[in-house]
């Protein structure tokens, strides 16, 4: 089942259908690749294949768990950290929701100017700039603080098309990112491919597999009872697969994270976007 | 790898590996035309315990991948991956099921079905699966023998 809204379905939908037509049908987040050697013909946001009350969560702020993140956030802001007694609106301004525009939707990219020059994603910017600019500590990945402010940088660009260079020097990542995708790991001797590309919109198990897109990320997960990065996504799927899986915020995640971002290139950022 | 000698405990419980004397070795089996004619274990398969391993989330979990109609009644969640596999016994032997489930890559290169006993050529397996089949030999030849009851 690979078209997922045609014609039909629509008209299914309003002859009062099945399930399957009636779970597709509204709230259809989807674009047309514009890269003419794009592997998918229709590029889909994972939203379109969560349940109803899943999305109904992420589509009201109020009952989307992972806006409680982003408030804090939002105070964490103006904050000072650290030796050099700055916080992020000291060099950011104000109204992060403003400065942050551009950012969610581009990386990760490379930032900085001669030896600090490096392919960062959200996180990694985070941490450059807390280390260097305000000589405070790094934050965990993956924990409250770091998702937070991730989640900030992102939604400000909420709505927005998922946006990454891949020319360039941000070139060899891409291709990095696009071998790993491809490369079948651990036990059960799987690619990514083979769940994200070959078989989405089937049920493996009781899962309804995605085109495990990241334009939602930080995401909130009803299994995780909680916000995870889109690495903590990859590190479980590599799990599942029974892989050693790489580890968060270095190179390999980095060039996957990229590559991932691309397969979705169109795609509104939805951050911070619920899951089941 | 850090030694936790609690989880070795459980790991030798929970995963095959142990090949005793009267098996044939992952790295023994030879698939010949898409076919294994020696089962490998001396005792023959049984279907009931190959059912056990048909649907256990840990074990082979076909039924991740796979529909079967007769167990629509007692199992939730069939897979729609893979082919449904009603009837099958019509159309394979035993021992072309038994090269499927040893490794399917032999015939289909780019296929998602894992191979279920096989111990070389994977991809950072991680620690605890490095090394083992996702099956036991005797696990082998008891799905085997519940896919031959699978005809129309
Ligand atoms: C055995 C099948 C399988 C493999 C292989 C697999 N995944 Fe997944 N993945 C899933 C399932 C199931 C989900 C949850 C449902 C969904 O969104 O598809 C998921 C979810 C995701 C999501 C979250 C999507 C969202 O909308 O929130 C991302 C991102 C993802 N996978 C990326 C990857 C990457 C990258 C790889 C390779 C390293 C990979 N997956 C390998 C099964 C798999
Ligand atoms: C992750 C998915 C997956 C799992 C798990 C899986 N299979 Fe498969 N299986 C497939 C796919 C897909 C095919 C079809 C071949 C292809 O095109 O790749 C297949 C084909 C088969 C076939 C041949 C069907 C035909 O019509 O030719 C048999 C028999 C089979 N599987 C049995 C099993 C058994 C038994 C198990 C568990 C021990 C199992 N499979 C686990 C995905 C899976």
């Amino acid at each position: 089942m690979k078209k997922l809204l045609s014609l039909t379905a629509a008209l299914a939908l309003v002859a009062g259908a099945t399930f399957a037509v009636a779970e597709l049908a509204d709230g259809y987040v989807s674009v047309k690749p514009t890269a003419e050697d794009h592997p998918l013909d229709e590029v889909i946001s994972g939203y379109q294949f969560r349940i109803e009350s899943t999305r109904a969560t992420q589509d009201d702020d109020f009952e989307n768990p992972g806006m409680l993140l982003l408030d804090q956030a939002l105070d964490t802001w103006s904050e000072a950290d650290g030796a050099a007694g700055k916080s992020c609106a000291d060099c950011h301004g104000d109204d992060p929701i403003v400065s942050m525009k551009g950012a969610g939707s581009t990386f990760p990219k490379f930032t900085e100017k001669g030896d600090h020059r490096a392919f960062r994603n959200i996180e990694n910017q985070i941490n450059f700039c807390r280390t260097e600019r305000m000589e405070a500590k790094p934050w965990k990945y993956d924990k409250p603080d770091m998702l937070g402010m991730t989640i900030l940088a992102r939604h400000a660009d909420r709505g927005e098309p998922v946006n990454v260079a891949v020319d360039g020097d941000a070139a060899a990542m891409f291709e990095k990112g696009k071998e790993i995708y491809y490369t079948r790991y651990g036990q059960l001797d799987m690619a990514c491919s083979h769940c994200h590309e070959d078989n989405y919109g089937n049920y493996i198990r009781a899962d309804h597999l995605s085109q495990g897109q990241i334009n939602g990320f930080p995401t909130y997960r009803f299994k995780w009872q909680g916000v995870g990065s889109a690495h903590r996504r990859f590190k479980g799927c590599m799990k599942n697969i029974r892989a050693e899986p790489f580890n968060v915020g270095e190179e390999e995640f980095l060039a996957l994270e990229l590559y991932t971002a691309w397969r979705g290139q169109g795609l509104p950022i939805e951050t911070p976007a619920v899951r089941n | 790898m850090k030694l936790y000698p609690a989880l070795f405990a459980l790991a030798g419980l929970a995963y095959a590996g142990t090949v005793t004397a009267s098996e044939i070795a992952p790295d023994d089996v030879k698939i010949v035309d898409g076919a294994v004619e020696q089962p490998l274990t001396d005792s023959p398969g049984d279907p009931e315990r190959g059912l056990v391993s048909f649907t256990g989330r840990k074990a082979g979990n076909c039924l991740a991948c796979h529909y079967v109609e007769s167990l629509q009644d007692d199992y939730q969640f069939h897979g729609e991956v893979g082919t449904p596999l009603d009837g099958i016994a019509d159309a394979y032997t035993a021992a072309e099921f038994r090269a499927k489930l040893i490794n399917p890559k032999t015939e289909l290169p780019d296929t998602i079905m894992p191979a279920f006993y096989r111990t070389s050529g994977f991809n950072r397996a991680a620690g605890k699966f490095d090394g083992k089949t996702i099956l036991t030999a005797q696990e082998i030849e008891d799905v085997i023998a519940y896919l031959m009851t699978l005809k129309d």
